[in-house]
């Protein structure tokens, strides 16, 4: 494909971002056009549950970028405005303001949104967290809650936990899973983490999912817990569902492109002929996996807005990156290089698990596939190199 | 070109190391980025340029004073 005279990116977060960044820097001249959902300037959004939750930061701090290196950008913002639907053939995006955009080439990077438990919408007192209204409105109740109840053992709720904890209000976390994250950290990790939040007061009641939200009896309309699916009740004055998420892709379903958790991609992320998906959203063929693959982490989007800067700009290339995610949660750094698996035989090559300094190497039939620091990211980092490999 | 870093904001991902390791360095302790030069000679200028997209964080800030 011949260098696209104008380019749309759907989407105004890190992903979309990073594709118009990329682009320039790569030389591309021609007209940039990012949509935006939000009114908000492109933000960050592993703060939102840490930093901004906590208070540390200011909102804007959360902003990827100032004001001036978004101006030098030379790019169109359209924000507040929702994609709406796609004419693939045409390459137009609709908003929802009733806007048809054109373009040569449009990428599509519009993310994920939470999912819910039945009869949240509604109910007050009930929160996730994807954006910055969403962190700053769980904010304002956090600081007068009493106990805070949240739903989901995963990344985000394990941080939302600590980062509440910090706050002084009573947390307790509730997931099907024996220890956080145990899905992806595999037991000696997650269990070091069980035991981090133990000491630090997280009451955690894991080892059964969430059946609903419970409201009292006179049915303000405000919750008061949650109900496992043994029965128990888990009273709360306020409740964070944090139970993954779902990509964005419900304006593309009459576009004819293949969806299916996600924007089904080629290994060059391209979803049609001039349409190409980045971050969250994208499920691309990872030629080195041979499989479809989805990443929902923050690397993720840069990395895969470069791919697909790179492509767009006729580079032809496969996206194979090694995924990399970072957590924090109290005094815990945690950085995760590769595809971990729950099952992986798990040897720790550098530092000590009792001393939470640690790096550890996972395997799968005597062959690496991945690579967890323990407050130790530059460690990782090396270790990474050695045992994954690949160009970094 | 001057670079500055927001150590607060680093994450210690080690993306700006693995994009231009004559500039950036990453602390043994915590991880967090160490500039090794602020004002990066011409022909790093491009590999300073990716680094600073690239990371995660948004930690890395590029004047072109």
């Amino acid at each position: 494909m011949s260098t696209p005279a104008r380019v749309l990116v759907a989407g105004a977060s890190a992903a979309g971002l990073a594709t118009a960044e990329a682009l320039r820097r790569k030389g591309y001249t021609g007209a940039l056009t990012l949509l935006g959902d939000e009114e908000h300037v492109p933000y960050d959004r592993p703060p939102l549950s840490k930093q901004v939750l906590a208070g540390a930061w200011q909102p804007e701090r959360s902003h990827l970028r100032t004001r001036e290196v978004l101006d030098a950008l030379d790019a169109e913002f359209l924000l507040g405005d929702a994609a709406a639907s796609l004419d693939v053939a045409n390459r137009t995006v609709h908003t929802e303001s009733g806007r048809a955009l054109a373009a040569d080439a449009i990428v599509l990077a519009t993310g994920v949104r939470p999912r819910t438990l039945p009869g949240q919408e509604g109910l007050t007192g009930v929160h996730v967290l994807r954006s910055l209204d969403d962190a700053l409105a769980l904010r304002a109740e956090l600081l007068a809650a009493r106990r805070l109840l949240v739903v989901g053992d995963g990344v985000l709720g394990a941080e939302i936990a600590a980062t509440a904890r910090g706050l002084g209000v009573e947390v307790v976390l509730a997931g099907p899973q024996a220890a956080p994250l145990a899905a992806q950290l595999g037991p000696l990790a997650s269990g070091l983490l069980a035991e981090l939040h133990n000491e630090n007061g997280v009451k955690l009641r894991l080892g059964a999912g969430v059946d609903g939200l419970t409201t009292d009896a006179a049915n303000s309309g405000r919750v008061t817990g949650a109900r496992l699916c043994t029965g128990e009740v888990l009273e709360a004055d306020l409740v964070v569902v944090a139970l993954g998420a779902i990509p964005c892709t419900d304006w593309l379903e009459d576009s004819g492109l293949v969806l299916g958790n996600g924007v089904v991609c080629d290994s060059r992320c391209r979803a049609a002929d001039g349409i190409y998906a980045a971050g969250d959203v994208a499920r691309w063929h990872h030629e080195h996996l041979g499989s479809l693959l989805r990443l929902e982490n923050r690397t993720n989007a840069t990395e895969q807005a470069l791919a697909v800067a790179a492509n767009l700009l006729g580079a032809d290339q496969p996206y194979t990156p090694i995924p990399y995610f970072w957590t924090d949660q109290f005094d815990a750094k945690l950085q995760i290089h590769g595809v971990l698996t729950a099952d992986a035989e798990v040897s720790v090559v550098e530092g000590d698990p009792a001393a939470r300094r640690f790096v550890a190497r996972y395997a799968r039939h005597g062959k690496a596939v991945g690579v967890l620091g323990w407050n130790m990211p530059k460690q990782a980092r090396l270790h990474r190199r050695q045992h994954l490999g690949g160009s970094r | 070109m001057k670079i500055t870093v927001d150590e607060d904001k680093c994450c210690g991902a080690g993306s700006c190391v693995l994009a231009a390791p004559e500039v950036f360095d990453q602390r043994d302790e915590d991880g967090v980025v160490v500039l090794l030069e602020a004002e990066p000679a011409q022909h790093l200028r491009a590999a300073v340029r990716e680094a600073a997209d690239v990371c995660p964080a948004a930690a890395i800030a590029l004047s072109e004073a």
